[in-house]
């Protein structure tokens, strides 16, 4: 395992990472809502094929990071940058064309269609084809879309589901629509994937599969993660580094060891010693 | 029969809806052949054909995008006027009737598109109950603005007032759309050989539309406003799209609905027609655009079929739409009609083991 070293501006990034741009660093990142501020001064800097996580007790703020960082809220204080380029002004659309693409706590996955339409519809930006070619089915409509359902299986078999593609995906059981929502984020090709609670709802096998396809889908696909986890197995299983954030503020960070012996972590995150 | 079955099932069910209109176009046309369909029967195509398309499209904004619009006859109205005043101008110089329709259409067409395109700035900001408000509104004003248009034709082109057929001051002319009188002299362009290509057309734009990476998006918009733009794809683009090639259908329908009369007003076009064409799609099943087509064809045609027991016609309309509505909603007969279906795919299953 690669350890962290420190780099100039006063962060940390893996050894294997240093000299290239982070994919994600963020400065001073802020939200209020009305009067509360949900997240405060969260710093991150993610490498290029780091596998991140972010822990914390109920209501810490970890999905409200990630839904900053997909700018389905705006940040009020703050700023990100993705390869090293400002996000500020970007949409949701805009973000995920450039480079984050991510699952969701409670599954959005369009229920209606079938699974290789959920693929197709992650394929969406990588497909050349316009309304009229759409229309009139002209040459390059037939092109797309042998070439889309060509990777779509393709996509599907890192989880072994392309047999499920012409099932309706609302109808799949939780744990195949989590990875099928998994599977839709992947087919955006994007650089930095954020897992909101990936293992919620899988018994330890299927946990234990997931841990390992997490490794695949960064060596193969040459990308960054960065996880919400609550099954600490997984977390420290898989995670280089880790950030542990409490009502909205970062309390620690470091690697899995470092963190499983911060006495600040262990009384915020899982109670005092003596009570456990 | 084996590349039948290759097919995926979309492809099939396409294909089913297009082989249905085909198979219904021809049978009319052998009967009206052997003057089997009676006069009032067969002044009913021609609308049928364009109520038709008018559900069709609708069935692309409310089934397909899933936003509830009730000024859907503002864009018929729209292509319907429009479509009468290119005739009439074209008039001079085009002589060939068939060529000045299929350019009317077009027009007609575009303008209703123009028009949505300019309607849904606004309106596709909205969602849910307040975009049908907006829309039930814009149709209601642009069914007003036609109500005190004047628009007359003479040697130097066309001329438009807001006031009166006076103010037009015609040399040797005529007035095409005389204010609340509606559009006057048209000519009877359109016929049921007409209705029926632009029906498939239609039918081609939607159908195709619907599975593919545009049509995707659109659903996965419908489905999905969060996920649908996490993986890049943009909500207004999308609405936009749909929404646009709706009311440029719903132009194309009013043209060939406008051309089919001799005088039409503008009141012809109002919220109760939107809302009639909404029964159409909602009878038929949101998204299911076969459906759109059936529903369409019965309820249009159920008031002249019923006509011998005249005094009991609208009671029976309308049982039967309480009572489809009861057993399309009802999971008892949901649950019945599944079974049917389970006992009929076994049947088929057996049938085909013997025949291997």
């Amino acid at each position: 395992m690669s350890k962290y070293v420190p780099i100039p501006s006063n962060r940390m990034l893996l050894e294997r990472d240093v000299g290239k741009e982070p994919v994600l660093e963020t400065h001073h990142l802020g939200i209020d809502f009305g009067g509360l501020t949900a997240v405060d001064d969260f710093e991150m800097t993610i490498g290029q094929t780091e596998i991140a996580g972010l822990i914390g007790p109920n209501g810490a703020g970890k999905t409200t990071v990630f839904n900053l960082l997909t700018k389905v809220y705006h940040p009020t204080r703050g700023t990100i940058l993705l390869n090293g380029k400002e996000t500020t002004g970007m949409d949701t659309a805009a973000i995920n064309r450039a480079g984050i693409a991510r699952t969701f706590q409670n599954i959005r996955l369009f229920g209606a269609q079938t699974v290789e339409d959920n693929v197709k519809i992650g394929l969406h930006m990588h497909m050349k084809t316009n309304i009229w070619s759409d229309i009139f089915r002209l040459p390059s409509y037939w092109r797309e879309e042998k070439k889309a359902k060509e990777s779509a299986r393709e996509l599907l078999s890192i989880f072994d589901m392309q047999d499920l593609a012409k099932h309706q995906a609302g109808s799949l059981p939780y744990g195949a629509q989590r990875r099928l929502e998994i599977v839709r984020a992947l087919a955006t090709k994007p650089c930095l994937l954020l897992l909101d609670e990936p293992a919620a709802g899988m018994n330890p096998s299927e946990t234990a599969e997931l841990m390992d396809v997490i490794r695949k889908i960064r060596d193969n696909f040459h990308i960054a993660v960065l996880l919400i986890e609550h099954d600490m197995n997984l977390v420290m299983g898989i995670c280089e580094g880790i950030v542990v954030l409490n009502y909205g503020k970062i309390i620690a960070k470091g690697t899995p060891e470092e963190i499983q012996s911060n006495p600040v972590v262990i009384e915020a995150y899982l109670g005092k010693k003596e009570e456990a | 029969m084996k590349k039948w079955k290759n097919l995926s099932s979309k492809t099939r069910s396409d294909f089913l809806t297009y082989t249905m209109v085909i198979v219904a176009f021809i049978v009319l046309r052998v009967l009206s052949a052997f003057g089997m369909l009676s006069n009032s029967l067969t002044g009913l195509l021609v609308p049928l054909c364009a109520y038709i398309i008018m559900a069709v499209s609708l069935n692309l904004t409310v089934g397909v995008l899933g936003e509830l619009s009730l000024g859907h006859a503002g864009f018929m109205s729209v292509g319907a006027f429009s479509g009468v005043i290119a005739c009439a101008g074209m008039e001079s110089f085009i002589p060939n009737p068939i060529l000045r329709l299929v350019i009317a259409v077009v027009i007609g067409g575009i303008l209703a598109g123009i028009t949505g395109f300019l309607i849904g700035i606004p309106v596709l900001r909205l969602r849910g109950d307040y975009l049908a408000i907006v829309t039930l509104a814009f149709g209601e004003i642009i069914k007003n603005i036609i109500n005190c248009l004047y628009i007359g034709i003479d040697g130097s082109g066309l001329h438009f007032s807001l006031i009166s057929s006076a103010d037009l001051a015609l040399e040797n002319g005529r007035v095409v759309i005389n204010g609340p009188v509606g559009a006057v002299g048209v000519q009877k362009l359109s016929t049921f050989t007409f209705g029926f290509v632009l029906v498939m057309l239609t039918l081609i734009v939607v159908l195709n539309l619907k599975r593919s990476r545009t049509g995707r998006a659109i659903m996965a918009v419908r489905d999905n406003r969060i996920a649908a733009e996490s993986v890049g794809i943009s909500i207004t683009k999308y609405k936009m799209i749909a929404f646009i090639t709706s009311a440029v259908m719903a132009g194309a329908a009013g043209v060939l609905f406008a051309m089919n009369y001799t005088s039409l007003t503008s009141s012809k076009f109002d919220f109760n027609q939107s809302i009639l064409i909404l029964v159409f799609v909602v009878l038929g099943g949101l998204g299911n655009i076969r459906g759109s087509i059936i529903a369409t064809v019965i309820l249009y045609l159920l008031p002249e079929i019923l006509r011998p027991i005249q005094d009991y016609r609208m009671l029976i309309y309308s049982i039967v739409l309480i009572v489809v509505m009861l057993t399309t909603n009802s999971e008892k007969a949901k649950l019945f009609i599944e079974k049917q279906k389970a006992k009929l795919k076994e049947k088929k299953e057996k049938g085909g083991a013997k025949g291997e």
